[in-house]
């Protein structure tokens, strides 16, 4: 797959078409109905949280938050593959991924409720928080890659990056070091054609995305990013290329932002109704559930019912966050070395001192 | 005159040297069609063309490193940081090239170029949008460090920065983007880099700040008042270099000193500034210089920040205490 879909040969892998008919069977990844059905479920949730998260934004119950919708079968499809053993290295549009690995949408919720407790996955392991500063989380991969290596463990890492994070000197040192040292990394990049509002055609001139992998010795594919099966296929092909100790891979899941940047971004700036009507018939979770009615699999009134399902559990597990526990002045300085030098203990010291002297000081100006 | 918060006195200040100059240009992630994410940059693209105000690929390396090689050539870059916690890409140019090519070249190349950077705490952010690391950056040898606090500052030191042969770092406080609104001239005006503005007069305590904390000095200094407290306020407007002049004027006459800054604490700005005191001052010193500051810690998220972020009271608690020394 990887000769004919070599990225020089500027092909894109599909599966499905935009109506969800399958375009040629013996693309199809090795995936049963069950899977299927339960992999579209989670992306319905991915998006069913993703639309009320904004709307709870609108309400000023969470600070900024930026939406998977539209990219849920990359996220989706990660799911389907990625193991307990395996590492995922998020960039922060992998939803439908972490909660595969078992972070919790609560824990989600409290980091963009502003709580660094959100990044303490309870019941997730290997999955780093995610990173803010753009593509620097890729060169982890690559060390996390060595480690596999260097321990004979047979683990796999996804990582992911945006297109806009492609052009940070992280992305190409990471793609470089993971070349040389031919460690088992799987680099998703989401091309969503935007880094906020700049368009992937000026974060670079090449032909594609996926054809950097060949700059550096590494196999590459650009598939449809909205189409869930081909992702699933490309991710099932890449494992296989690092199992054999061939990998790294690099794969460019072409995809569509389809809501804003972030929740404090206004896309009307800088692209078209037309553009995103476009992009709507190519939409993920469209194609999915037509392949799925198509074989009987799925209906539009058991998908109303299970929307109001996910609806009740979104905004129980945002209640939940939100009635999290009150930030204490040590919860700043606790973490920050793994013992606290003297100098911390006297400035955790100082701010207690100061609390006490202001509580003090306002119930005098009230009495008064 | 007219009115105008910060954000519109930056993009006046960019709007008159884009004019003046077409050896200005603009660029930086989403400057361009969007006009940045705060809006700074809105409408210049417009008007002056995608060639002088562009949308740059996302690398903050090369944002700096081409802006160096341009600058060198003659252009005069003004370039972006989208936020304070961006700028670290970058940090490979700045200490390792723009803040060094004159000093190499003995005089003969010059790197004259603006960086723009928003930072500072306040606004509920993620990790990474509210440090403020001026210290960090006041300790690079030959990069000046500014910084304005109110819409008529960032317009002058702005255009001064701009038309400087230097590379300056300016540092916008964008807490207070929006949240001051003053008159300012619609013409040209530069204000001096490297001197500082005494805002207030005052008797007893001097206390030395800068861009977004000056308004947080301002509250504790009303409170201050109210016990008979008389405050000399400083914005100190350039970290690098620093105006010791108007500090030992000051001390001498309050002999007392307190700083207020954002960053942490420790080799951090206060520490500076307390030496300049005694080293300027020392016979007039009726106190220890005091220091509000941030703590040796990561910026909390939203929910903690309060605890790391100076206010009012904590400074009048350091009022308060130097006044009873
Ligand atoms: C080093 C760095 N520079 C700038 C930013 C500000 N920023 C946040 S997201 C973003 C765009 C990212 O684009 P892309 O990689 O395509 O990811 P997407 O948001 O489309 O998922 C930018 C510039 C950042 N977070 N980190
Ligand atoms: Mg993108």
């Amino acid at each position: 797959m990887f000769n004919e879909y070599n990225p020089i040969n500027k092909l894109m892998f599909q599966v499905i078409d935009n109506d969800g008919k399958v375009i040629d069977k013996k693309l199809m990844p090795k995936v049963n109905d069950e899977r299927v059905l339960k992999a579209y479920k989670d992306m319905l949730f991915a998006r069913t949280a993703d639309l009320q998260i904004v709307s709870y934004q609108r309400q000023g119950r969470i600070f900024t938050y930026p939406p998977n919708y539209g990219q849920e079968a990359i996220s989706g499809a990660t799911a389907v593959i990625i193991e307990e053993k395996d590492w995922l290295v998020p960039a922060f549009r992998e939803m439908g991924a972490m909660l595969a690995k078992g972070v919790t949408l609560k824990e989600l919720f409290l980091l963009f409720m502003g709580y660094e407790d959100g990044n303490a996955y309870k019941n997730a392991n290997k999955v780093l928080p995610i990173s803010v500063p753009i593509a620097s989380q890729m060169l982890h991969a690559s060390g996390i890659g060595y480690e596999i290596k260097y321990n004979k463990k047979k683990e796999l890492v996804y990582g992911f990056v945006g297109d806009g994070g492609t052009s940070e000197g992280d992305f190409h040192e990471a793609l470089n070091f993971a070349g040389v040292w031919k460690v088992p990394v799987i680099f998703i990049i989401q091309n969503n054609q935007y880094g906020i509002s700049t368009p992937t055609r000026m974060q670079t001139a090449s032909e594609s995305l996926a054809i950097k992998a060949i700059a550096y010795g590494v196999k590459g594919i650009k598939v449809d990013g909205n189409d869930f099966f081909a992702v699933l296929r490309a991710l099932e092909e890449a494992k296989k290329v690092c199992e054999n100790g061939e990998g790294p891979v690099l794969i460019e899941a072409v995809t569509y932002r389809k809501g804003a940047h972030t929740t404090s971004d206004d896309p009307t700036k800088y692209r078209t109704k037309e553009e995103e009507e476009e992009w709507d018939k190519k939409d993920p979770l469209k194609r999915l559930k037509q392949y799925l009615i198509d074989k009987k699999l799925w209906s539009d009134k058991e998908e109303e019912k299970i929307i109001e399902d996910f609806k009740k559990e979104v905004d129980r597990q945002f209640i939940e966050a939100e009635n999290y526990s009150e930030y204490k002045p040590e919860d700043i300085f606790k973490y920050m070395y793994s013992e606290m030098p003297q100098e911390l203990k006297d400035q955790e010291h100082r701010l207690k001192e100061f609390y006490r002297w202001k509580e003090e000081r306002v119930s005098q100006t009230i009495k008064k | 005159m007219k009115v105008m918060n910060m954000v519109g006195a930056i993009n006046d200040a960019l709007d008159i040297k884009l004019k003046e100059d077409k050896n200005v240009v603009v660029f930086g992630e989403d400057v361009g069609v969007e006009g940045g994410v705060f809006r700074v940059t809105e409408n210049l693209q417009k008007k002056y063309g995608a060639d002088r105000v562009f949308d740059s690929p996302l690398a903050e390396s090369g944002i700096v490193g081409t802006a160096i090689g341009m600058s060198i050539a003659g252009l005069r870059p003004v370039v972006e940081m989208q936020f304070c916690g961006f700028i670290y890409p970058a940090m490979n140019q700045i200490i390792s090239h723009a803040s060094r090519m004159r000093n190499r070249s003995r005089g003969k190349l010059e790197t004259p170029m603006v960086i723009r950077m928003p930072y500072g705490g306040g606004i509920n952010a993620l990790e990474h949008h509210s440090e403020s690391m001026e210290a960090l950056f006041g300790h690079i040898p030959g990069l000046k460090v500014i910084a304005p606090s109110t819409p008529h500052d960032a317009k002058g030191m702005l255009i001064a920065a701009i038309e400087s042969n230097d590379t300056i770092l300016y540092m916008e406080p964008k807490r207070i983007y929006r949240a001051i609104k003053q008159e300012v001239s619609e013409e040209k005006f530069t204000i001096e880099l490297g001197k500082a503005n005494v805002i207030t007069q005052g008797k007893d305590v001097t206390i030395v700040s800068f861009g977004a904390m000056i308004r947080e000095v301002q509250k504790a200094m009303v409170m201050a008042k109210e016990q008979g407290i008389s405050i000399e306020l400083i914005d100190l407007r350039s970290i690098y270099p620093i105006d010791r002049e108007t500090i030992r004027n000051s001390v001498k006459k309050t002999g007392r000193i307190i700083t207020v800054t954002e960053g942490p604490k420790s080799f951090g700005l206060g520490a500076e500034i307390a030496q300049i005191a005694i080293e300027e001052a020392f016979l007039s010193l009726e106190a220890p210089p005091a220091r509000v500051s941030g703590y040796d810690v990561i910026v909390p998220l939203p929910k903690g920040e309060h605890h790391y972020m100076q206010d009012a009271y904590k400074i009048l608690y350091e009022i308060e205490k130097i006044v009873k020394y």
